[in-house]
């Protein structure tokens, strides 16, 4: 059995359910519906096997993580993807922070931020718009959430609008709910063959 | 299409079609509207398996009181309905002799409080206490979705206080 993962990495891990994934032949139709199936689209991931045991949140859920991740406007992709990985380096889901860590890096050009994030966590030093958002998004992601109206205002202070401050809230909340699947329900294990 | 003032996040959150954000939110109302959505997928859902809409309601108040997100807690309270949930809301009650409960409550608060620390073995007293696999997948939904849901109420609020 291949090795867990406890460190964050850019490389995205292989993940090991901790559930027993449905089989594909025995889905019902709400189940393939959720799943989003077609003859030309047969493989799916383990996890996603294992959320169809639930298809019908599983159904709602895959449209609107698109639409937070992606719909135009407001907050940059890179910028939202930051926001990914604030919370997830704050749940310590690996999985999660690897996939959105290393989309980051695509994006923004850059390994720099998500090397001191990495390495220092909520310390790391970023620039004065990275250090906003990140910090907002570990913020966020407390329980309870611990930002205040300080925080607002330094995120307005670094340039964001008010749409992009509505997208980082989304993206942010989103891995909330993200986090507690992937993290829970499985385990990041390294790459084999 | 869904009045977004109406969803259960932004009504909770205080704001309001005549809030100076209005707009910026109405941008954003496909995600708002999905967001309800799965509210009513992870609530109500046509088939709730082993947890029903009572014990669904007051665990997902008991997660918006563990986040001190009082007008949340409200709407879920509203929605219990069934008496014998009630007390799974309380944040204080831990199952008592009901060893099914106990471990839906125990896991319910440490995936809410202290994601990071769950690990396999916690999966495995859900199953040890007779709660299925599929049922696992749908209270770590709830889970998931709520802290979501409550994160999202939190941010539109300060957004709303701070403009």
């Amino acid at each position: 059995m291949s090795n867990i993962l406890h460190d964050f990495t850019t490389t995205v891990p292989q993940w090991r359910p901790r559930v027993t994934p449905i089989k594909l032949e025995d889905a019902t139709p709400d189940q393939l519906d959720a799943l989003k199936v077609t003859p030309s689209n047969t493989k799916v991931s383990d996890y996603v096997l294992v959320l169809a045991r639930d298809a019908e949140t599983l159904r709602e859920r895959t449209p609107l993580f698109n639409a937070i991740m992606y719909n135009r406007g407001g907050l940059s992709r890179a910028e939202r993807e930051l926001g990914a990985v604030g919370t997830s380096v704050f749940n310590r889901c690996v999985y999660c922070a690897a996939v959105h860590a290393s989309r980051y890096n695509l994006l923004a050009k850059d390994v720099v931020v998500i090397e001191r994030i990495f390495a220092d966590g909520e310390e790391a030093e970023l620039n004065p718009r990275q250090s906003a958002i990140f910090n907002f998004a570990v913020k966020l992601s407390k329980c309870p959430p611990d930002m205040t109206k300080d925080d607002m205002e330094t995120l307005t202070a670094v340039g964001l609008g008010p749409d992009e401050v509505l997208d980082l809230i989304l993206s942010s909340a989103l891995f909330g709910w993200a986090n507690r699947l992937m993290h829970t329900l499985g385990d990041p294990t390294e790459i084999t063959d | 299409m869904t009045d977004i003032f109406n969803t259960a996040a932004v009504k909770a959150s205080g704001l309001d079609a005549d809030h100076p954000l209005a707009a910026v939110l109405s941008t954003r109302d496909d995600i708002m509207t999905m967001t309800q959505q799965a509210h009513d997928a992870a609530l109500t859902p046509k088939k709730p398996g082993g947890l029903s809409y009572g014990e669904r309601a007051a665990l997902s108040c008991r997660m918006a009181r563990l986040n001190e997100e009082a007008p949340l807690a409200t709407h879920f309270e509203a929605m219990i309905g069934d008496s014998n949930a009630t007390r799974i809301a309380d944040i204080a009650f831990d199952g008592g002799d009901d060893e099914r409960l106990c471990a839906l409550l125990r896991h319910t608060d440490l995936a809410t409080t202290n994601t990071k620390s769950v690990v396999a073995a916690d999966i495995v007293a859900l199953v040890s206490a007779g709660v299925s696999e599929d049922d696992i997948v749908r209270l770590s939904e709830l889970v998931a979705f709520v802290n979501y849901q409550v994160r999202l109420t939190i941010g539109l609020r300060l957004m709303g206080d701070a403009s």
